[in-house]
């Protein structure tokens, strides 16, 4: 069959998923007075459509901070702005000022979901197959099971067209930006980061490997030389693309100020709700957020998430080739998840894209981690009503995932680019051989998971511990990530050599 | 060969857990009164003894199935009642508990098990292809999309909610069966499937015939005359007490309680119209089409008086009975001679000229097609007995191939109208495009070096069903005739895919006569 049926087979059966999954329920359907990010979405549509730039940020009788105040950056704003202009064509009520505030209607759910589905159709999804066309090794079959695999993947699936957020357009811009640079349009990709960082300032988390990577690249081609003239042009494009974004704000520095401040909320908190990162995990055992004083509390976080990245960044800073990138971008985002201020469970999906990058020459691992992600978020989802989807994507995902990148046969310590280091592992447990053993510590994962899904969905927690399933949730899936973390930059420091890999794929 | 078995089996799974994932998802669609329909049928089946259930009218919707369904649909509400018990309260008209849903929607996921099973049976009764490795060549392969993926069956079962993926394994087992020259196994599940949906009695001709002429006979004379002398008497009685047995057991019970009369008149209501509220895309519609045309002409030429038109708006929305205005008004007993000669040649063809079980394939096609063209208040949904069928001989004629791409994107799109909701829009353009996307690519695939499997009209005819559909549904209802003439678009689809439709039939026809099943026949 041609490429272009399998392709677009595949980017159907995607959407398909997506807008199916988008017929349940959403964050906060019909529960004021807060409802939820749906309502968030919907109230930033509002502001920016009724009032003047100037006092978007900014709390006024018009605009209720406190009430889903507006605290991402400009370029969300515009895009609020977009849907507004086409909400208000459709039924003016959906945006009008203060009465709409809560609105909810199918018509309305309806618009909400297709702006969502238009920003799949226009950044991220072309983004996934140009990556997997383009930037993949191996043959047609393996190119399009991969794409199959990532447009699947159920995590950012269940979090923009289920609970509803537009993850896809941050993390589609970034995946342009990985596009750029593995493709050698450094100047498009840096543009495409930038708007990614302006869409959403979570992408921090990516913004390091980007950096060290364009810094390794113009260094190695000689500060001197076209080195030096490189980085100027990137550095110009940064800048540029920055004061684009931000230009109704630079006016007047009280603007910009302001904006960053809502950007950042140093004030609520080292984390919310049950997360599975460091902190939310070692609260269970040293009650850190009350012992230590809020000031305390961010410059350690801040310390260790430098140390955590440290890593991963000098080695890509002296070795900028696309392999060590993309394995940066995942370093670097599990440190920022694992050890930052203020991280909230759907920030895995920061992760989980770049590991997605990683199919198809990490499939076992990729996989494992992804499902583990997925389910991180099983608390969140439950609350939102999106049990069933979660089950049924999460289920196709893992089957996919086993039958198409043949998860169970590329177990080995070379598989695993593990070569070298695991000859002393074998010595130790004789009668195992290793990727028996990986496989071994894959089905048991999916048991506890399916386990954990399982009493958490049904069973009541005990009244003396009403957050039992939660932790338990969190804390197996910390495992998970630091586990997946240490594993990532081991093969990032490790760097083994790939032609062993290179073998197989031809 | 182990490995050639492993593989199919590795890939046959895939796509039926794909599927069934598919249809998980679905779980929270729209869903149309046969919902309620079978949910009252699970009220009936379980509230109420055998004795009233064809009596039972305090819903609308009517037990109007054969006897093997009510008892189908008693099982199933042993199961229901572990859902919610409210279901299965006759008084409880509408209910749609989520626990409902789910249980209603998993009972057709989990039924849809024989489908598949189905599925896997008739796909080993396809030649492999010699000399291909790439799974996505293999003819099993594709038959096995064709069918898991159909898009008709999908929409309809796991959306619109009705039984047919069970109904439709049935059919497709027993039609393995007699592939595999099991025929009285054939025979039987072609009787139990009529005492669970007697629609089946369109093809039941083709059966009978082809039973008669290529079962009883027991060896076949080499110029094909029939030679009397062969009928055996013993596979005649083998089949009867079969056929008598399955009967006996479903309506059995019926005849001793004296109800024989009260259950055939549920079953054959004819006292509906001669089409359904959205027309059929069969012969019907271009009739009345045809009547409605002459109708407004004769009233611009002054020739018909208006007053006395009679007075019906044709696509109204309910089940009504309709009078022509100028064309003659069909009776029922029209409709099924119209049927019968429809499908005469046909049945005659298997009878003289027998070639073996893809001719009789062919026929039940055929007469599946005939019933749907001029049968009396034909659903939209009955185009589906020739569709599926028919993916069987498309995946190994290059011919039945192109028919098949014509038949299937027409019904297909002829089934857009029973998804009218707009949440559901998106879904079913897009498992249409999938369909439509995969069956042309892997046909074309299949039959590579054997040139193009339709021609430019026919091409051109296809792909006006891209304009005809952004006129219908996204053109027209900003329009003001949405509101004055809320039928057009229906009527539009009706009559564009109704000349698909025919086209198919008579290249179907002229397929059946050129004996190209001889080939067939020789290379198995």
């Amino acid at each position: 069959m041609e490429t272009w049926a399998i392709v677009s087979i595949c980017v159907l059966l995607g959407l398909t998923t997506r807008w199916t999954v988008s017929l349940n329920s959403y964050s906060g359907a019909s529960k004021p007075p807060m409802f939820g990010d749906y309502e968030a979405q919907r109230h930033w549509q509002e502001v920016t459509y009724n009032i003047p730039v100037h006092q978007w940020y900014f709390n006024t009788t018009d605009n209720d901070l406190n009430y889903w105040g507006l605290d991402y950056p400009p370029l969300t704003a515009y895009h609020s702005l977009l849907c507004a202009h086409v909400a208000n064509l459709i039924n003016p009520d959906w945006v009008k000022l203060h009465s709409s505030r809560g609105f909810e209607s199918p018509a309305h759910k309806l618009f909400m979901r297709a702006t969502v589905i238009v920003a799949d159709i226009l950044i991220y999804i072309p983004a996934v197959v140009i990556y997997c066309l383009y930037l993949t090794e191996g043959s047609a079959k393996r190119k399009a099971s991969m794409l199959l695999c990532v447009l699947l993947y159920p995590g950012l699936i269940l979090i923009d067209n289920g609970h509803f957020q537009y993850n896809s357009i941050s993390l589609g811009l970034a995946l342009w930006g990985v596009l750029g640079l593995g493709l050698g349009w450094d100047l498009l990709g840096s543009l495409a980061f930038t708007l990614a960082l302006n869409y959403k300032q979570m992408e921090l988390y990516h913004a390091l490997p980007f950096f060290c990577y364009l810094l390794g690249k113009c260094v190695r081609q000689g500060l001197t030389g076209r080195g030096l003239t490189a980085l100027v042009k990137i550095a110009v494009t940064v800048l540029l693309s920055f004061a684009l974004c931000w230009s109704p704000f630079l006016s007047d520095p009280q603007q910009a100020v302001q904006v960053a401040r809502r950007l950042f909320p140093v004030g609520r908190g080292l984390f919310e709700d049950k997360v599975a990162n460091t902190w939310c995990s070692l609260n269970v055992l040293i009650k850190i957020k009350t012992l230590l004083s809020p000031e305390t509390q961010i410059y350690l976080s801040l310390a260790a998430t430098l140390l955590a990245v440290s890593p991963s960044s000098v080695k890509l800073l002296t070795k900028p080739t696309f392999w060590q990138f993309r394995l940066a971008l995942v370093n670097s985002s599990l440190a920022f998840f694992l050890f930052s201020y203020q991280v909230h469970e759907k920030s895995i999906l920061l992760a989980a894209l770049p590991v997605c990058l990683l199919m198809n020459e990490l499939p076992l691992v990729s996989v494992w981690f992804l499902q583990a992600s997925t389910f991180s978020m099983l608390p969140l989802l439950l609350k939102d009503g999106l049990f069933l989807p979660y089950i049924v994507t999460s289920l196709g995902f893992l089957f996919f995932g086993l039958h198409l990148l043949s998860l169970l046969d590329r177990g080995t310590a070379d598989d695993l680019r593990l070569g070298p280091l695991c000859g002393r592992l074998g010595a130790c447990l004789p009668g195992l051989t290793f990727s028996s053993l990986v496989r071994w510590g894959f089905a048991s994962s999916v048991l506890a998971i399916a386990a954990l899904t399982f009493s958490s969905a049904v069973l009541a927690a005990p009244a003396r511990f009403p957050d039992l399933f939660p932790v338990l949730v969190s804390t197996l899936t910390y495992a998970h990530f630091l586990g997946a973390f240490v594993y990532f930059s081991i093969v990032q420091l490790v760097d083994v050599p790939r032609r062993s890999s290179k073998k197989k794929a031809n | 060969m182990a490995v050639q078995k492993k593989e199919f089996c590795s890939w046959f799974s895939a796509l039926a857990i794909g599927v069934s994932l598919l249809k998980c998802l679905l779980i929270n669609t729209y869903h149309s009164t046969d919902f309620e329909v079978h949910r009252n049928w699970l009220a009936i089946t379980h509230s109420l003894p055998v004795s009233k259930w064809y009596f039972e009218e305090y819903s609308e919707w009517t037990l109007d199935y054969p006897p093997l369904f009510a008892w189908f649909e008693y099982g199933l509400s042993h199961i229901a009642k572990y859902f919610d018990n409210k279901m299965l309260v006759l008084q409880n008209l509408n209910h749609a508990s989520p626990a409902t849903v789910l249980f209603q929607r998993l009972s057709v996921i989990f039924t849809d098990l024989v489908f598949i099973y189905a599925v896997k049976e008739c796909c080993k009764c396809v030649q492999d292809k010699k000399g291909t490795k790439i799974t996505l060549e293999n003819p099993r392969f594709v038959l096995a999309v064709l069918l898991l993926w159909n898009f008709g069956l999908l929409i309809v079962d796991h959306i619109h909610f009705q039984y047919n993926g069970f109904l439709f394994g049935i059919l497709l087992l027993s039609v393995a069966r007699h592939f595999q020259g099991r025929h009285l196994e054939g025979a039987f599940l072609f009787s139990v499937l009529l005492n669970l949906k007697h629609i089946y009695l369109y093809i039941a001709p083709a059966y009978g015939i082809y039973l008669l002429r290529s079962f009883c006979f027991i060896q076949d004379s080499p110029d094909r005359s029939i030679k009397w002398r062969n009928f055996s008497i013993v596979r005649l009685l083998e089949l009867a007490v079969i056929v008598c047995s399955v009967f006996a057991v479903s309506f059995g019970p019926f005849i001793a309680l004296g109800q024989f009369p009260q259950v055939v008149s549920r079953l054959f209501p004819f006292k509906r119209g001669l089409c359904h509220a959205y027309w059929a895309p069969n012969f019907w519609a271009l009739y009345n089409a045809a009547d409605k045309a002459l109708a407004i002409l004769g009233v611009k030429l002054k020739l018909l008086d208006m007053q006395r038109l009679p007075k019906a708006s044709m696509t109204g929305g309910l089940v009504q009975e309709f009078r022509h205005s100028v064309l003659p008004s069909v009776s029922p007993l029209a409709t099924l001679i119209c049927t019968l000669i429809s499908v005469l040649p046909a049945i005659l063809h298997i009878w003289l000229r027998p070639t073996g079980a893809r001719a009789f394939l062919r026929c039940i096609i055929i007469c599946a097609m005939g019933s749907f063209m001029f049968g009396w208040h034909v659903h939209e949904k009955a185009i589906l007995m020739a569709v599926l069928p028919l993916s069987l001989l498309a995946v190994e004629n290059q011919r039945d191939a192109g028919i098949f791409l014509i038949l299937a994107t027409t019904a297909n799109f002829s089934l857009f109208p029973l998804l009218f909701t707009t949440p559901e829009l998106p879904i079913k353009i897009l498992l249409m495009l999938l369909f439509t996307i995969y069956s042309f690519t892997s046909l074309r695939m299949l039959f590579r070096a054997t040139g193009p499997l339709i021609n430019s009209v026919e091409s051109a005819y296809l792909i006006g069903f891209v304009p005809l559909e952004i006129l219908c549904e996204f053109v027209y209802p900003l329009t003001l005739w949405q509101q004055t003439l809320p039928f057009i678009p229906l009527m539009l689809t009706s009559l564009y895919c109704a000349l698909g439709v025919t086209y198919s039939f008579l290249r179907l026809y002229v397929s059946l006569f050129s004996g190209q099943d001889f080939t067939s026949k020789a290379k198995t």
